[in-house]
């Protein structure tokens, strides 16, 4: 696991759900082909109501129409990410398009699963609001181990919660890699 | 021995220990693994990519396969979709595989389970589907997963979980008969939150949750997703044993298991039935409620009747009654969830009228069993809100461009709320049509 995420950041706000994610049109491309994996990343968070998209201002695309990378490497939001469906399109979509880290108040449970135990990226919890405290396009730094998080744009540090039980499998890289190492796999 | 929830017995008995408590991580055995044609690409891709391209899965016995979401399109990806899982099938010798064009074929995977008999108590039930919680009316555990952990179960037939908490929701009283399954659930998400049970189980129990048939049992489980919860689940009775015995795949055995009397609950409400009002969710959120009396009148385009949560036999018995000798107002799509339930509206019927008949003379358009437009899926997909239209629908989620359009507006209501609406081309109170 990286010792710190550096990058700058995309802000959204409550029950971002995985329809919003990557909308059920394009679950029709197979993560499992890697010239499809990389369609999700085109379409991640297509459906983000404008209004929603890119706070504080909102109407902040998360990139261009024909992207497949987005500029922004970690992702602020609210309450409940990754609500609704099971679909591990959804961190694959984040994941493809460049998002290394998501930091939430907490997550719907299949999403921080799918997250986890995919290796898609890291679903830190925060211990504040952040949503309302952070900008869209700000330059933030996460201390993994440390569980910190600098806004290098503003100075400000937070502190976010330890990653705890889940900190192992995210350290092996997901929960085939997991498995392997605690015996549950052979080699 | 300390006592223990339905879901922490039945955890603590799949992971080979006497007693788990909320919080405790385990592996445990999995008896049934279900995935569709959304999920399943992706599942054997990271089955093959992880035990090889020649691996077997652990028991094809124990692996469901249900094509339901994209069927009837000309979509050439979601067909491809469906070929991989008929190879994978067929290189596999899986057992159950309900396969498109058959006449095997059932539709939506979450009713499909139960109708042939692969949910049973005491049993865990792992499907790709955020739905998958259906099964807990069995008295199982249920819940959805993604494609990894699910490509490590194929391989495996193992997976961790964590052990949740149990919240309790007890509903005494007798049901009005302006009131469904749907409006039980949909007034919990709206008390508890669309994230009032995140990580945790929701047990119902009372008598007017052991009055409520198979079908409206499934349907007050199948939303605790849509609360943010693990699983649902319902102690199982006659009732549910005597669905199960008559359907049970392969006759396996299976042992129930029940709440200890002293059993510690995270959260408990109770709910008298009588005094509760049908209930619609708005726009764009589950847990976004008012009563119908409070938004009576609101201008509707579309009425939809379907889906895993709305497209069983007693919901389109209950749309029916209210739409026999009426005609529809606004376009009206009703789905039934599978084959079964499609036969079941040529059969059933009222004063000598079949359901499909009721349906059709007042004007709706019907049809193949399938997902269709709840999670709007191609664009040619039936029912699919191509426009920023206002729907009511007995489906399960309301997100913004759940079923197609970012700009569409979804109303969750029960059958008979739908019902009323496709009548008068406003939200209705199904009272005013009983």
């Amino acid at each position: 696991m990286q010792k710190s995420i550096t990058g700058k950041v995309y802000v959204l706000g409550d029950n971002v759900d995985t329809d919003q994610i990557i909308p059920a049109q394009y679950l029709t491309f197979n993560p499992a082909v890697p010239e499809e994996y990389r369609m999700f990343g085109k379409y991640a968070l297509s459906s983000v109501p404008p209004a929603q998209a890119g706070l504080p201002k909102g109407h902040v695309p998360f990139h261009t129409d024909d992207e497949f990378v987005s500029p922004y490497k970690i992702i602020v939001a609210g309450r409940n990410f990754g609500c609704g469906s099971s679909r591990e399109h959804a961190p694959i979509a984040l994941d493809a398009a460049g998002i290394e880290a998501v930091i939430a108040e907490f997550y719907a449970r299949i999403f921080f699963r799918n997250s986890v135990n995919g290796g898609y990226l890291v679903p830190f919890e925060s211990m504040d609001r952040l949503c309302e405290k952070i900008c869209t396009g700000d330059e933030l730094k996460i201390d993994v181990a440390g569980s910190k998080l600098h806004n290098l744009t503003t100075g400000e540090e937070w502190r976010l919660k330890p990653l705890g039980e889940v900190a192992p499998i995210i350290e092996a890289g997901g929960v085939f890699q997991y498995a392997r190492k605690v015996g549950m796999l052979k080699e | 021995m300390p006592s223990m929830t339905l879901t922490e017995k039945i955890l603590a008995r799949a992971s080979h220990r006497k007693a788990v408590q909320p919080g405790d991580n385990i592996w445990i055995d999995v008896d049934v693994l279900m995935t569709h044609d959304v999920c399943g690409p992706g599942t054997i891709g990271v089955f093959k990519q992880h035990f090889g391209h020649d691996a077997k899965v652990w028991d094809r016995e124990k692996v469901v396969i249900i094509p339901d979401h994209y069927i009837f399109t000309a979509d050439k990806m979601a067909n491809r979709n469906v070929d991989i899982l008929r190879h994978f099938a067929a290189e596999q010798n899986i057992k159950y595989f309900y396969d498109v064009g058959t006449p095997r074929y059932k539709g939506v995977c979450h009713i499909a389970l139960p109708e042939e008999g692969h949910t049973r108590p005491g049993e865990v039930l792992f499907g790709t589907d955020s739905h998958t919680c259906t099964a807990g009316s069995f008295g199982e555990f249920a819940t959805g997963i993604g494609n990894t952990d699910a490509g490590f179960i194929l391989g495996t037939g193992k997976l961790w979980v964590k052990v949740p908490e149990t919240m309790r929701f007890v509903f005494h009283g007798q049901l009005p008969p302006y009131l469904m399954a749907k409006d039980l659930i949909l007034a919990v998400i709206g008390d508890i939150g669309c994230d009032g049970a995140t990580y945790r189980a929701m047990e119902f129990d009372g008598d007017a949750v052991y009055a409520l048939n198979v079908e409206e049992r499934m349907t007050l489980c199948n939303m605790v997703i849509e609360a943010g919860g693990k699983n649902g689940v319902i102690a199982p009775d006659q009732v549910t044993l005597d669905y199960v015995k008559a359907r049970n795949a392969g006759q396996k055995p299976f042992t129930p298991v029940f709440s200890d009397k002293d059993a510690r609950f995270s959260f408990e409400k109770v709910y008298d039935v009588a005094k509760l009002e049908p209930v619609v969710a708005q726009p764009h959120s589950p847990d976004n409620r008012a009563f119908v009396s409070q938004i009576r009148g609101t201008k509707l385009d579309r009425a939809y009747i379907g889906s895993c949560t709305g497209g069983k036999l007693t919901d389109f018995r209950a749309a029916a009654q209210i739409l026999k000798d009426k005609t529809v107002r606004i376009d009206t799509f009703v789905v039934p969830a599978t084959s079964e339930i499609m036969a079941g509206l040529k059969q059933e019927r009222i004063n000598g009228q079949t359901l499909e008949e009721v349906f059709l003379s007042a004007g709706a358009k019907l049809g193949q069993p399938s997902c269709a437009a709840c999670l709007g899926g191609p664009s040619d997909t039936f029912g699919r809100l191509n426009g920023p239209l206002s729907c009511i629908s007995t489906t399960n989620r309301n997100f913004p461009g759940r079923m197609g359009h970012k700009e569409a507006r979804v109303y969750l209501a029960s059958p008979l709320t739908v019902a009323a609406s496709a009548i008068t081309g406003v939200i209705t109170d199904p009272r005013d049509h009983l």
